[in-house]
């Protein structure tokens, strides 16, 4: 720790319990900083790709997560180094506003440090390399832009998007059957889609899964799922034309939020109370009946009583749904939630074409389907598969087709993916690197460099040479002036991405290069880090 | 400049050829120990639980006594998850699962010594699994068609996963008692019709299937122990003091005289109640919860037979065997469905009482007693039968089967083998590698058996060769025979299952390179 001493050699006290507390700075910082961040890339590095590895994550409750997740890699690895949770962060921000391209982004972030890292080693001011930074990272948007192609798909033509779907999901232990899955998630995609407001709400669709069965049997189901059963073994187990009562009343005995007190001291007031105690039962069942439900579903638990009732009354009902999957029944039905028995009117009930439940393999898990409802719109992806972890990752990686889908829908600019795009732009920025007189020149040379760093780590995990193939890719893309040339992982025989059907969004790489200038400039201009020592 | 520490304190952090030696230690070990339990020659697992008491389980079944491990390692952890999807899934070939997918990592471990990608191996062994499969698909034979013959397919199936379990003794006994279990459910999978009941006491011999309906419950003192053409009302009421329900009411009196007339009122309500049961015109009352005694006695004084505290699944059963429905209110008699049988009676089992439904309305269910020497017998009993019934209600929904004793693996590894000659490229390896695995579950099933695999395997590789071989391995006699004369047989869904989830596993547990553990929750120190 740096002190200030006086003239008598006595130490000046600045910060509050000084000697307790460790100091890095200046450039001691920003290579600490620097050295941190490049760490966690350097986990990340090996997921990149069509041929990245997986890796296994234990929580410190002992249960395993297997998966190629950039994001999810980050969020659980229980990071402590606070530049290190910068990157985490990084890594989410990209997952809320893109929801694909996690790892690319790390990677990105993590050479653009290493690069940066060489310079201030040359001498050059942190905040100018964090300029030039921004200078390159401004002429690769809009170099992108331009590279960018317009696409056309409709509610007919899906080709399109399937193939974007399966160039995510080709990253995934689920490529076995990618096909499948990207017909799903665009399917799924398409039938909450608002094409003319170019707006996809994903709430509306729900990813389910259930352990058992193989991946080929994953679903989609224009409907929900709720992982409940009827409430009484004996009630219908499938209901055509259903009209649905959305309840979030209990079937019980009112319990008023007043503190009461109903005092019986004869036996009158005995025999009052139990007559109104079972009218009040009757009456709720009666209510349900009256206004022409055949099915209900509510939040809470009924009392053997109303149970018996329903069931005598013929009216199946469903009990303990949860608070979010009632609103879902609610939007996709077209009913209205009713919190009262009283204001139970014909016009809120929901309706739907069918109704069944249907149980799985061996043990006796029972789920209720609710399919044709009136508002089509809500679907359920429900996913089988060998295990857990094999359905949580799944999860994932739909959840990452589903929002590129929606990426496209809400813009329809595609670049070229396999690394092409990357190397493409590093051409470009490398050109406009000359023009800039001063220091930033260097950054902005850097900012190519590190761009380069991606296609490399994607032939590296593919097993290939990764200098020469970069190289040559490169000279090709400059020699043709086609910027569709990138690193064939599958090995197909041809790197132009174009014949591959490889596509990633635009919005996706444009904000991956965004968001990792943004954060290593934050990290570059960090000069001092105090932190309390160990204790 | 050292680098910074980036994880937690406690937290650790494996990459590239490490980790991966981890997961493949960690996943053989776990095959290791349940390859032992594998074939007809299997032995057993003592398994003490950490718990009170120090319970003992003694068991055969892969997927209990995965379950009970306690494993810190996240690649076995892969392996007992598969194990338990497939006892969920079909029930039966759990520890053949695990053991295939053990071997399937053996040898991908060798082939990554040898400088092979895991992707590589990857794809080879998914072009094999599918390969495996249509093998599978071309040889299965399907009796749907054939009620004989389908029957004595289910027995042969029923035989074949018995044999490997304690109950291998009288195996013929429990494949007759499941068979017919299976085949009263008519197709439908819900083995919830299917009651076991366990009662220490007699031989395995003595276990018998019940066409009835047995409930492990005594009846009420003083009320008839027979009754003939019963009306059975099931209900789910309480028969206590029936509370009122409205909330916040409480008794509140000033006198002792008070007391007595509330306390009237309750025992009017309750005569009331059970007169609204009797209006029913039944003579017999199945109750989920208590009946206190004051009830209970007018019961008795009705002449009806009583029964209290069946608990929830059996209420279930009862109203889905008798037909009637389950009922928690009375006021209108004409409506309820009351269940009906032909006989009810008391019957004794060792030395229990228990009571008897027979002559039930719907075919569906039906009970098993199990007799045995010991708990630890009975409970390994159970869950041997419970995988036979898995597998066989399974069956008759999927009604492929295949021979057993290794002969679809030798199947599968013959298809395998040809399809790795015919690839170019690094995959054939990994594929050749995939039927090495395939051929390792026959050998094991010789070693197990004391019998000399290399010896054995050799042959029925030869065999194999033929066109249209039935050969496998015959435990008994310890030499290679012929399945479809022996009569040993395997369902198609479970061979499927096993060699799908194995293949999912195996490459799951490959595609890892890196494993990072994170720091254990601390536990508050108790004072």
């Amino acid at each position: 720790m740096a002190l200030a001493f006086d003239e008598y050699g006595r130490p000046f006290i600045i910060l509050k319990e000084q000697d307790q507390k460790t100091r890095l700075r200046g450039i001691d910082a920003q290579k600490a900083n620097i050295s941190a961040g490049k760490a966690v890339a350097r986990i990340l590095r090996t997921s990149l790709g069509p041929k990245g590895m997986d890796k296994i994550l234990q929580s410190p409750d002992g249960d395993v997560t297997i998966t190629n997740d950039g994001a999810t890699i980050l969020e659980q690895m229980d990071v402590d180094n606070q530049i290190a949770k910068l990157m985490v962060e990084l890594s989410q921000s990209q997952d809320y506003e893109i929801g694909d391209g996690t790892t690319g982004v790390v990677v990105m972030a993590g050479a653009l440090l290493e690069q940066a890292e060489r310079l201030l080693e040359r001498g050059i001011h942190p905040i100018r390399i964090a300029e030039g930074y921004e200078m390159a990272s401004r002429i690769a948007v809009e170099h992108l832009e331009h590279i960018s192609q317009k696409f056309d798909f409709g509610a007919s033509n899906i080709e399109p998007l399937v193939q974007t779907c399966m160039t995510t999901l080709s990253s995934k232990i689920v490529n076995r059957c990618k096909r499948h899955l990207a017909e799903i998630s665009v399917k799924a995609v398409l039938s909450v889609a608002d094409l003319e407001r170019k707006d996809v709400n994903l709430d509306m669709i729900k990813v389910e899964g259930k352990v058992g069965g193989k991946l080929e049997d994953t679903e989609l189901i224009y409907g929900i799922t709720v992982d409940k059963d009827m409430s009484h073994p004996q009630m219908p187990k499938q209901i055509e034309d259903a009209k649905i009562a959305i309840l979030t009343c209990p079937f019980e005995p009112p319990k008023p939020k007043t503190k009461h007190k109903v005092d019986i001291d004869t036996v009158e007031k005995f025999q009052t109370l139990r007559l109104q105690e079972q009218k009040y039962f009757d009456d709720m069942v009666q209510k349900c009946k009256d206004v022409g439900a055949t099915l209900v579903i509510c939040q809470w638990g009924f009392d053997d009583e109303a149970n018996h009732l329903l069931m005598h009354r013929n009216l199946p009902a469903v009990r303990w749904v949860g608070g979010v999957e009632l609103e879902l029944i609610a939007i996709a039905t077209g009913g209205r939630i009713v919190p009262r028995f009283q204001e139970l009117t014909p016009e809120k009930l929901g309706r739907a074409g069918l109704v069944r439940e249907k149980s799985f393999g061996t043990t006796k898990d029972k789920m209720l389907y609710i399919e044709h409802c009136a508002n089509s719109r809500a679907v359920t992806i429900f996913i089988r598969g060998g295990n857990k972890m094999m359905i949580e990752e799944t999860k994932r990686s739909i959840h990452d087709a589903l929002c590129v889908a929606r990426n496209l829908i809400r813009n329809n600019s595609i670049v070229y993916g396999g690394g092409s795009a990357e190397i493409s732009c590093s051409i470009a920025v490398e050109a406009a690197a000359d023009k800039y007189p001063g220091v930033e020149q260097y950054a902005v040379r850097a900012f190519a460099d590190a761009l380069d760093s991606v296609p490399m780590a994607l032939a590296e995990n593919s097993g290939l040479q990764p200098i020469e193939t970069l190289s040559a890719v490169k000279s090709q893309q400059i020699k043709e002036n086609n910027p569709h040339y990138g690193i064939d992982c599958n090995d197909v025989g041809t790197n132009d991405m174009r014949e591959q059907d490889v596509f990633e969004t635009l919005i996706g790489k444009q904000q991956q290069i965004l968001l990792a200038t943004q954060v290593v400039k934050m990290i570059l201009k960090i000069d001092d880090v105090i932190s309390p020592s160990d204790y | 400049m050292a680098i910074e520490k980036i994880l937690k304190d406690d937290a650790s952090e494996e990459k590239g050829e490490r980790a991966r030696m981890a997961s493949f230690v960690g996943a053989i070990s776990i095959t290791d120990l349940v390859k032992t339990t594998l074939g007809p020659k299997g032995m057993d697992k003592i398994l003490q639980s950490t718990g009170r008491g120090n319970e003992v389980t003694v068991t055969n079944d892969g997927a209990t006594i995965l379950k009970s491990l306690h494993i810190d390692n996240p690649a076995a952890k892969v392996l007992i998850d598969i194990s338990k999807v497939q006892d969920d899934e079909v029930g039966d070939g759990t520890t053949s699962v695990v053991v295939l997918a053990g071997e399937l990592l053996r040898e991908a471990e060798k082939l990554v010594a040898a400088k092979i990608h895991p992707m590589t191996i990857i794809s080879g062994y998914r072009m094999a699994a599918e390969c495996a499969r249509n093998a599978l698909l071309q040889r299965v034979v399907d009796n749907k068609e054939n009620a004989e013959k389908f029957k004595s397919d289910l027995m042969k199936i029923a035989m074949t996963t018995l044999s490997s379990k304690i109950l291998s003794q009288d195996k013929e006994h429990f494949a007759q008692l499941a068979v017919d279990a299976v085949m009263r459910l008519k197709g439908s999978t819900n083995l919830e019709a299917i009651q076991i009941i366990k009662k220490p006491g007699g031989s395995l011999m003595d276990s018998f299937l019940d066409e009835g309906f047995i409930l492990d419950k005594k009846i009420g003192l003083g009320q008839p122990k027979r009754i003939e053409n019963a009306k059975i009302l099931v209900a789910n009421t309480a028969m206590d003091t029936d509370k009122v329900k409205i909330y916040g009411a409480r008794v509140r009196v000033d006198s002792m005289s008070k007391v007595a007339e509330i306390e009237g009122a309750e025992k009017e309500k309750m005569r009331e109640k059970v007169k609204k049961i009797l209006g029913h015109g039944i003579n017999c009352f199945v109750n989920r919860q208590l009946i206190y005694n004051f009830p209970e006695e007018l019961f008795a004084d009705a002449g009806i037979l009583a029964i209290e505290h069946a608990d929830f699944d059996g209420i279930e059963r009862l109203a889905l065997v008798t037909g009637g429905e389950i009922a928690s209110t009375f006021d209108n008699p004409e409506s309820v469905k009351l269940g009906h049988c032909k006989l009810i009676e008391e019957i004794m089992i060792g030395e229990d009482k228990l009571i008897h439904f027979s002559g039930v309305e719907m075919g569906q269910a039906c009970t098993i007693v199990l007799r045995g020497a010991s708990h630890h017998v009975l409970d390994e009993a159970e869950r041997s039968l419970h995988d036979a019934l898995c597998v066989l209600s399974q069956t008759v929904n999927d009604t492929r089967v295949l021979l057993g004793g290794g002969w679809p693996e030798m199947v599968m590894a013959k298809e395998v083998d040809e399809l790795a000659r015919k690839t170019p490229g690094k995959k054939s390896h990994a594929i050749e590698a995939f039927s090495r695995a395939l051929v390792a579950i026959p050998t094991i099933i010789a070693d197990n058996a004391g019998l000399d695999s290399a010896d054995l395997v050799a042959k029925l590789r030869a065999e194999h060769h033929k066109e249209g071989c039935n050969a496998g391995i015959d435990v008994i006699s310890g030499s290679v025979g012929d399945m479809a004369e022996l009569g040993i047989s395997e369902a198609f869904k479970v061979k499927q299952a096993v060699l799908l989830s194995a293949t999912e596993a195996a490459e799951m547990i490959l595609r890892v390179d890196e494993i990072i553990t994170c720091a254990p929750r601390k536990r508050e120190d108790r004072m």
